[in-house]
């Protein structure tokens, strides 16, 4: 079945907020909207982060963004990835940089990201080469690239032969919210996908294929618990389709990219950071994914994480580039924070693995 | 003319909420404590207490609780058909405890008719 897209991307209708300059202008309230919200640096100040600076602790995940090029086009894309999104793919040359960064220092997991990043023509080598080096390999998948071409088909196979850990996102275990984010098809064919992985052995308990599935809100609301969210998804899917999956990760929007458009199109913004806010959860900044994650860019800048890199947030180092990468300064580097790290630190916090505390 | 001399109901009046303790603090902080108490999982999941409070709220018919468990009801993983069949759930007992009082109309009219 095909999707069909519940919108375009930002860079296609030549929005202004294909701009990240002027992203930053609404979230600090200088376009747009002139609601303040207090500085996140001060905010954790007072949280008790000396002068609001946050570090990290350890490069444990390298993240690679390997581009912006995606078969779908959902309504909340912090990447503003879409089908027209040709230009932006990781080359051969920066995954081999990547590449030579992961033989020489210790860091056990790589995460890759995307867009859909099996799209990239050097995704399946890159993979065997991470395995080669003894990593462990996440890929974070939108599960309807596997039904959407013949040559997809086989990634549940790719993946097991590899032991790949497959993240894939299913905001609701009904294909009206599901399809309401990510486009009229996108559930039918997750749901396809999900059965292929199963079929190959990834998510049965005894199994060591792992497939856990991202929840993430339909709307300007904050998810809910993420092991009662699990005990659901887990019931539901395998009730209606006979669905398993190992582990549910509930993870927050951020008002960056297109829901930071939908909000503002909602005029939901003031009261959806209000929330935020109001959830502020102190306990919640010492497990933020910034603190032991580098994230990649498909050409080779170096961010604290995904959402600073689509702002173009770069980190604050010596070292911008996979090129000149040097470990000991990156650790010892202060995290670039703005408005929109409230989005991981509201209630029981957001990460790529899910809540934090 | 503030707006909550024009209407009776006001969404923004919702936020207030916690400012009924300004006038009688003991029983609104045990009523808050109460009520947070009653909203976490026990017995029940969050999710089938959003649910059952969204249908009380239709009962009730009141908009600062529809609004308020419309949102808490998403949050726990709610969708719009399971939201959709509390309220019917809710609809039909108010519309069935009617209904069963046609049994009293039947009796008294069956004493008084030949």
């Amino acid at each position: 079945m095909s999707i069909h897209p519940r919108t375009q991307t930002l860079a296609r209708r030549q929005s202004p907020l294909s701009d990240t300059f002027y992203q930053l202008k609404v979230l600090n309230g200088y376009a747009v909207t002139d609601a303040k919200v207090p500085p996140f640096s001060e905010t954790i100040r007072r949280a008790g982060y000396v002068d609001g600076i946050l570090r990290p602790t350890r490069i444990e995940i390298f993240q690679v963004n390997v581009g912006k090029l995606c078969n779908q086009t959902c309504a909340h894309c912090h990447v503003d990835a879409g089908p027209d999104r040709k230009q932006e793919n990781m080359t051969k040359e920066t995954f081999d940089l990547c590449l030579a960064v992961l033989q020489r220092y210790d860091i056990p997991t790589v995460d890759i990201t995307g867009g859909a990043p099996e799209m990239n023509p050097h995704f399946r080598w890159f993979v065997e080469q991470c395995r080669a080096l003894g990593k462990h390999v996440m890929d974070r998948c939108n599960l309807t690239i596997i039904t959407s071409h013949e040559r997809y088909r086989d990634l549940p196979q790719f993946f097991a032969k590899h032991h790949v850990e497959v993240i894939s996102s299913l905001p609701h275990y009904s294909a009206r919210r599901t399809d309401g984010q990510r486009g009229e098809g996108v559930f039918e064919a997750s749901i396809e996908a999900l059965r292929m992985l199963n079929d190959v052995g990834y998510g049965h308990p005894d199994s060591q294929l792992k497939i856990n599935l991202v929840y993430n809100p339909t709307g300007a609301f904050l998810p809910g618990n993420q092991e009662a969210l699990e005990r659901e998804f887990k019931t539901q899917l395998q009730r209606k389709y006979g669905i398993v999956f190992n582990r549910l990760y509930a993870i927050t929007n951020m008002p960056i990219s297109r829901f930071l458009e939908y909000l503002l199109e909602s005029n939901q913004y003031e009261s959806y950071m209000q929330t935020l806010l109001n959830a502020f959860n102190p306990a919640a900044v010492a497990g933020v994914m910034c603190r032991n994650t580098l994230s990649v860019s498909w050409d080779g800048y170096l961010y604290d994480c995904d959402f600073n890199q689509m702002l173009d947030l770069k980190v604050n180092a010596s070292c911008v580039h996979i090129r000149d990468f040097d470990l000991s300064a990156l650790e010892q580097r202060a995290i670039v924070l703005n408005q929109h790290c409230y989005g991981c630190t509201a209630g029981a916090g957001s990460s790529c693995g899910g809540q934090v505390v | 003319m503030a707006m909550a001399e024009k209407h009776y109901f006001d969404p923004e009046d919702l936020k207030k909420f916690g400012q009924i303790g300004e006038w009688q603090k003991p029983m609104a902080d045990k009523f808050f404590a109460w009520y947070g108490e009653v909203f976490k999982e026990g017995a029940l999941t969050e999710r089938e207490k959003a649910l059952i409070a969204l249908a009380v709220a239709h009962t009730v018919q009141c908009p600062y609780c529809i609004d308020a468990y419309t949102t808490t009801c998403l949050e726990k993983g709610a969708d719009e058909e399971q939201m959709m069949e509390a309220v019917h759930v809710a609809a039909a007992i108010r519309a069935g405890s009617s209904l069963v009082f046609a049994t009293q109309m039947m009796n008294h009219a069956k004493r008084i008719t030949m």
